[in-house]
């Protein structure tokens, strides 16, 4: 069997897994959970990097042992906890899927908030302060000054932070969820004598999702920078 | 309108604040001045709670305003605070600077807040830029904006935090000029400054600080002509032949 075959007999198997006779699979099922665990990783990674930098220690404490915690702790591990830890306390049997989420969620999440707690510390006093002085509220202050500021500063490190949740749902395979390196995985074991040209074709996918990604996040920061500092853009730094 | 009693804060075991027992009537404008390291700007930011203080009492309008349990946020947004750094918001325009507290804690509409903001912008001599960003203006624009931005909350009491020092010189004269109509329009302030030509011109009287205590208060005319304590005549002469010294 040609490569060319191979990829005439399964190019849908590879897009789309079984779909629609069987579950959702393949490539798709990569960018369906990269792109959830990327729109629920950011607004609890946004919490926790509050709550990394919150005044009050009964918020602070618990968040930042979480954040060390899972910092500390390998994503296969999480992966682990989420698919037989998890059901035994809950005693509510996730599908794949939806434990794969939950673990990149929660791996993310405190990355994440360690992002968005150097943001935040990064920007001058004086911002909070102002912003104080007028007499907005804490939180007030944070959200209509302090955070604008921080997350687009933070834009280059949240999109390597997404670039890496991309490159994670592969850990997927070890628990049978039929992402796209599964997938290929099988295809390989069907055809059995083209290995490299396969794991090429699912390199060269994983590279086209990321590096695109990366291109966007740049062309994105240009943009921004170029509405706060319209004489100054950011290339003319570097 | 504004009382210290036996006021004393400490940093670790530095003694910033003395004993200071001060007052400030009802449009009055005092100037604070003394040498770096006296006291007098950590004095200013106790005013509106940016610092804390460890021992007696400052009333602003009778209010006790370091007493637990008192709307902070409220109380801030009736003092107006110019800061030294300008502290813009980079991600707003100028206009946007003026509107975003008072949209937000005045509940004023959006173009109601804009018309204000407009007319606050025009007062200091910057209504043509009210789109620009800070990076596009100069610093005393920059200072400018920050006035009209306090001024925004209509605060009946204005700080200003040594608001010409981070100025380059030939900009010192446009915000001096901008606080100058301020205290002719009777706003009630308490500034900062190592400028004493406001001092003499504007100021109603001077206090002089060192090592955290007042040293010496006095009209201008007083303070200028014949200072009492010797720190505020060795300042004094400091200032006046910075090289006699040396």
């Amino acid at each position: 069997m040609s490569f060319l075959e191979v990829i005439d007999t399964y190019w849908l198997y590879f897009l789309v897994g079984r779909y629609p006779q069987g579950p959702l699979g393949g490539l798709a099922l990569t960018l369906l959970l990269a792109s959830l665990g990327l729109l629920l990783a950011l607004p609890l990674g946004l919490l926790l990097g509050l709550g990394r930098v919150s005044p009050w220690a009964w918020v602070r404490l618990p968040v930042t042992a979480l954040v060390y915690v899972v910092r500390a702790t390998p994503l296969l591990m999480v992966i682990f906890w989420a698919y037989f830890f998890l059901p035994s306390v809950t005693g509510i049997k996730t599908d794949q899927f939806a434990t794969m989420l939950i673990a990149l969620v929660v791996f993310d999440a405190a990355y994440l908030a360690e992002i968005v707690r150097a943001g935040i510390q990064g920007l001058p006093r004086g911002q909070i302060e102002a912003a104080r002085s007028l007499g907005l509220s804490y939180l007030g202050a944070m959200r209509l000054v302090v955070l604008p500021q921080a997350l687009r500063h933070m834009l280059p490190s949240l999109v390597n932070q997404f670039v890496a949740t991309i490159k994670e749902t592969s850990l997927g395979y070890i628990i049978g969820l039929a992402e796209v390196s599964f997938i290929a995985t099988q295809i390989n074991t069907l055809v059995f004598t083209l290995p490299s040209q396969i794991y090429l074709t699912l390199g060269l996918t994983y590279f086209i999702l990321c590096f695109g990604l990366s291109r966007l996040a740049y062309w994105l920061e240009r943009r921004l920078s170029q509405r706060e500092k319209p004489h100054l853009p950011a290339q003319a730094l570097t | 309108m504004i009382k210290f009693e036996n006021v004393n804060k400490w940093y670790g075991h530095y003694q910033a604040l003395v004993d200071v027992c001060e007052s400030v009537d009802k449009g009055e404008v005092v100037v604070v001045c003394g040498p770096s390291g006296s006291g007098k700007s950590t004095l200013i930011r106790t005013l509106n709670r940016l610092e804390p203080i460890h021992g007696g009492k400052i009333h602003i309008e009778g209010q006790d305003i370091h007493a637990k349990g008192l709307d902070v946020n409220g109380f801030r947004s009736r003092i107006g605070f110019v800061f030294q750094q300008f502290n813009l918001f980079p991600h707003l325009t100028a206009l946007e600077n003026c509107t975003l507290a008072p949209i937000h804690l005045r509940g004023l509409g959006k173009a109601q807040a804009r018309e204000q903001a407009m007319a606050l912008l025009e007062r200091v001599g910057l209504a043509h830029k009210a789109h620009a960003f800070a990076t596009e203006l100069s610093g005393g624009q920059q200072q400018r904006v920050a006035i009209a931005r306090a001024l925004a909350m209509e605060p009946p009491l204005m700080l200003f935090d040594e608001p010409t020092s981070a100025l380059d010189p030939e900009m010192v004269g446009e915000v001096l000029t901008v606080m100058k109509g301020l205290a002719k329009d009777g706003m009630t302030m308490v500034v900062v400054t190592h400028e004493m030509g406001f001092a003499r011109d504007v100021a109603d009287r001077v206090l002089f600080m060192d090592v955290g205590r007042v040293l010496e208060r006095a009209t201008p005319h007083d303070f200028f002509n014949a200072p009492e304590h010797p720190r505020a005549q060795q300042f004094l002469s400091d200032i006046r032949s910075p090289f006699a010294a040396a």
